[in-house]
């Protein structure tokens, strides 16, 4: 199997990183109607398990639950040579990462490295592993999905915003690696989304259904985009806020 | 964070609320939920009034609790969570061949809504009512998970049961074999109330379901349209995606001689000789789905629907209210009648061997001495309304409606003694106290 696959192509398996985030959801569902196979990683194997047999029933050719923590390696093994063992094109989406409040992470800088693990690190090592078997089928996509806080550290959340700016940095450099033989890497960057993480917080605006998100993964897959802000107009507010002079930034609390 | 704070309303848009409400996405969080604060579930509100409601108390919102886990294609069982919406249902598992036993005029509505309302469909007078086709659910209470069976008093106090016994997280329901993915559709002209109630009372069809002129008077008193369907083998296109009402339409869009000229109008869109069309599954189910938020068309005050059900015998009834409904010029475009059967699921719930009647009323100052004016016909008739859409029965009204309330309210009391579960039509009506 070397012939890029397409979007509806029969034989397309997605592993998803952190697949009981609402993004996430979203996203298998949408793959399953299209008949993809899944493999959903993640902590919660109850909630998995119900998350895969809703996607069996909405279609998709294969639904399994496998367990993934990006703070524990020894659970990439089983995962990887799950992959290893599909046929067609592999694909990969990634939801991990984790924002303890500020606050507490100040408290406790010991928590710095969990955050990192799970927003860049963890998914990064199983990324570099599967990246060779994109490679050698000459097809697939990886899809990271990051956070407009990694665009500018901010003093409300600066070690989630930095451990997601290391992971773009790192899906930059995949895509530069993959684009060679075929395969893809997209970097997502969400503004607010409508999840359990934001779900009460305030200063939340033109917050977006995970659906939305969604479709613009899927719509970033099939077109071969490289980075993209969603819903889009994040990529404009970002502009700006990148765009304030460093001497006034710091004195903002945005 | 857990608990947010919102201002939400029922489908009517009349009564609103504040109120924190929580968002579980898995069951596990959902049972954290239960545990730390019991506090009523809601779905996605399409209960017309209060029921949803719970002003300056908790919720919890099941949207997120949406998912199918399982369909036993051997035994025709289908397990969701109870959030799962039943137009996702037909959506997903109607083309498999499967339909659930009922469903009403919304395919937004939850399982867990269908539930707690006991809810009725287009072939109520054959299949009876959405928890006859329970075959279990799990309930989530603060010492724990449990199962509810038919054999289980609870059961009773459950469907029908506006959410009083608790959380319900997921339910088994019986489905039936479907003879296609299309609908069969026959729609023919009523010129009066008495053809109309002899056609139903007369009706072979599998679905009927009839709309109602509630604008018209002297001899066509009743006139509407009758629809009867059975699903069938057929292509047609996949239903339409949805047009979504941008604004609230202004006060005047339905106002007597808009409504009048409009029902003249959709009345005569049915050829006299009648017809019969093939649609797909979902236009038939829940016509009004296409139009998305069509509640803000009545404005930013809202509306009302009253339902009420009287016994076959009380017939008459109906005509008193279609003329004084006529009579008011208050009605909307939007009433429907249809023949019930006697099958009902829980001891609150509404429905019962008679004919069925709704009306939509937009907010306006009359409409709620004409609504009491009709619950008042339909008590007196031996009739009841349906709490899902009741905006002005009176406490002491309802016992003659709800014989069984008092026995149901004792059993609610007796799980959720202080109270947690009530909502605010349960504060309204005095639903749970004895």
């Amino acid at each position: 199997m070397t012939a890029p696959n397409r979007t509806g192509d029969a034989g397309e398996c997605w592993l998803i990183l952190g697949a009981t985030s609402s993004m996430a959801r979203a996203l298998s569902r949408k793959l399953a109607e299209r008949g993809a196979s899944l493999l959903l990683a993640g902590r919660d194997m109850t909630d998995l398990e119900a998350s895969a047999a809703d996607c069996r029933l909405r279609g998709a050719a294969m639904a399994e639950a496998v367990r993934f923590d990006a703070r524990d390696p020894d659970t990439f093994e089983p995962i990887l040579e799950r992959m290893a063992a599909t046929s067609g094109s592999l694909n990969a989406a990634v939801f991990v990462g984790s924002m303890p409040p500020q606050a507490e992470i100040d408290a406790d800088p010991s928590m710095i490295e969990g955050v990192v693990s799970d927003s860049f690190t963890g998914p990064a090592r199983l990324l570099q592993a599967l990246a060779p078997m994109l490679e050698e089928r000459g097809s697939g996509t990886i899809v990271g999905v990051g956070s407009v806080a990694g665009d500018r550290g901010r003093v409300g959340n600066y070690v989630y915003g930095a451990a997601k700016a290391g992971f773009h940095t790192y899906m930059s450099g995949l895509r530069n690696r993959l684009t060679r033989s075929g395969a893809h890497a997209i970097t997502v960057k969400p503004g607010f989304v409508d999840t359990a993480m934001t779900w009460g917080l305030d200063g939340m605006f033109l917050v977006a259904p995970p659906e939305a998100v969604a479709d613009a993964i899927l719509k970033a897959e099939r077109k071969r985009q490289n980075v993209i802000y969603t819903p889009f107009f994040w990529r404009y507010i970002m502009m700006i806020i990148r765009a304030v002079p460093e001497p006034i930034f710091k004195k903002l609390s945005i | 964070m857990t608990w947010k704070t919102v201002e939400y309303a029922g489908w009517g848009r009349f009564y609103r609320a504040k109120g924190e409400l929580a968002r579980p996405e898995r069951a596990s969080t959902l049972d954290q939920l239960v545990r730390e604060t019991p506090c009523p579930a809601i779905g996605r509100r399409r209960s017309y009034a209060d029921g949803c409601l719970n002003t300056d108390g908790r919720a919890i919102d099941t949207a997120r609790l949406d998912r199918i886990l399982s369909l036993d294609e051997e035994e025709g069982i289908l397990e969701v969570e109870a959030g799962c919406q039943l137009g996702e249902i037909v959506r997903l598992i109607g083309p498999k061949g499967w339909l659930p036993m009922v469903l009403p005029g919304t395919g937004f509505a939850t399982v867990g809504g269908a539930i707690g309302m006991d809810v009725h469909g287009k072939n109520h007078h054959h299949a009876g009512s959405f928890g006859q086709h329970v075959e279990a659910m799990t309930l989530h209470l603060p010492e724990g998970r449990r199962k509810v069976t038919p054999a289980d008093k609870l059961f009773g106090a459950t469907v029908g049961g506006m959410g009083q016994t608790g959380p319900i997280g997921t339910a088994r329901l019986r489905m039936q074999r479907t003879k296609g993915p299309v609908m069969m559709v026959t729609e023919r002209r009523v010129p009066n109330l008495d053809t109309y109630l002899e056609l139903f009372d007369n009706s072979e069809a599998t679905y009927t379901v009839g709309w109602i002129d509630a604008t018209a008077t002297g001899a066509s008193l009743g006139r509407g349209i009758l629809e009867e369907g059975e699903t069938g083998a057929g292509l047609v296109p996949p239903a339409k995606r949805g047009r979504r009402i941008p604004i609230d339409a202004p006060h005047f869009a339905l106002s007597g001689p808009i409504v009048r000229g409009f029902n003249a109008t959709y009345f005569r869109r049915i050829p006299e000789r009648g017809r019969t069309v093939v649609k797909p599954l979902e236009d038939f189910f829940f016509p009004l789905d296409k139009i998305h938020e069509w509640n803000r068309l009545y404005g930013k005050r809202g509306f009302h629907q009253f339902q009420c059900v009287v016994p076959l015998s009380a017939r008459e009834v109906l005509r008193d209210m279609l003329k004084a409904v006529g009579e008011s010029g208050l009605a909307s475009p939007l009433a429907v009648l249809k023949r019930m059967g006697p099958g009902r699921g829980g001891m609150m719930s509404f429905p019962t061997d008679g004919y069925t009647l709704a009306i939509d009323f937009p907010a306006r100052d009359e409409a709620p001495a004409m609504i009491r004016r009709l619950i008042a016909m339909a008590v007196e008739a031996g009739g009841r309304v349906y709490l899902a859409k009741d905006a002005f029965a009176q406490p002491e009204q309802v016992d003659a409606m709800y014989p069984e309330r008092e026995t149901w309210a004792g059993i609610c009391n007796n799980l959720d003694p202080d109270g947690a579960y009530a909502t605010d039509l349960v504060r309204r009506l005095n639903l749970r106290n004895l």
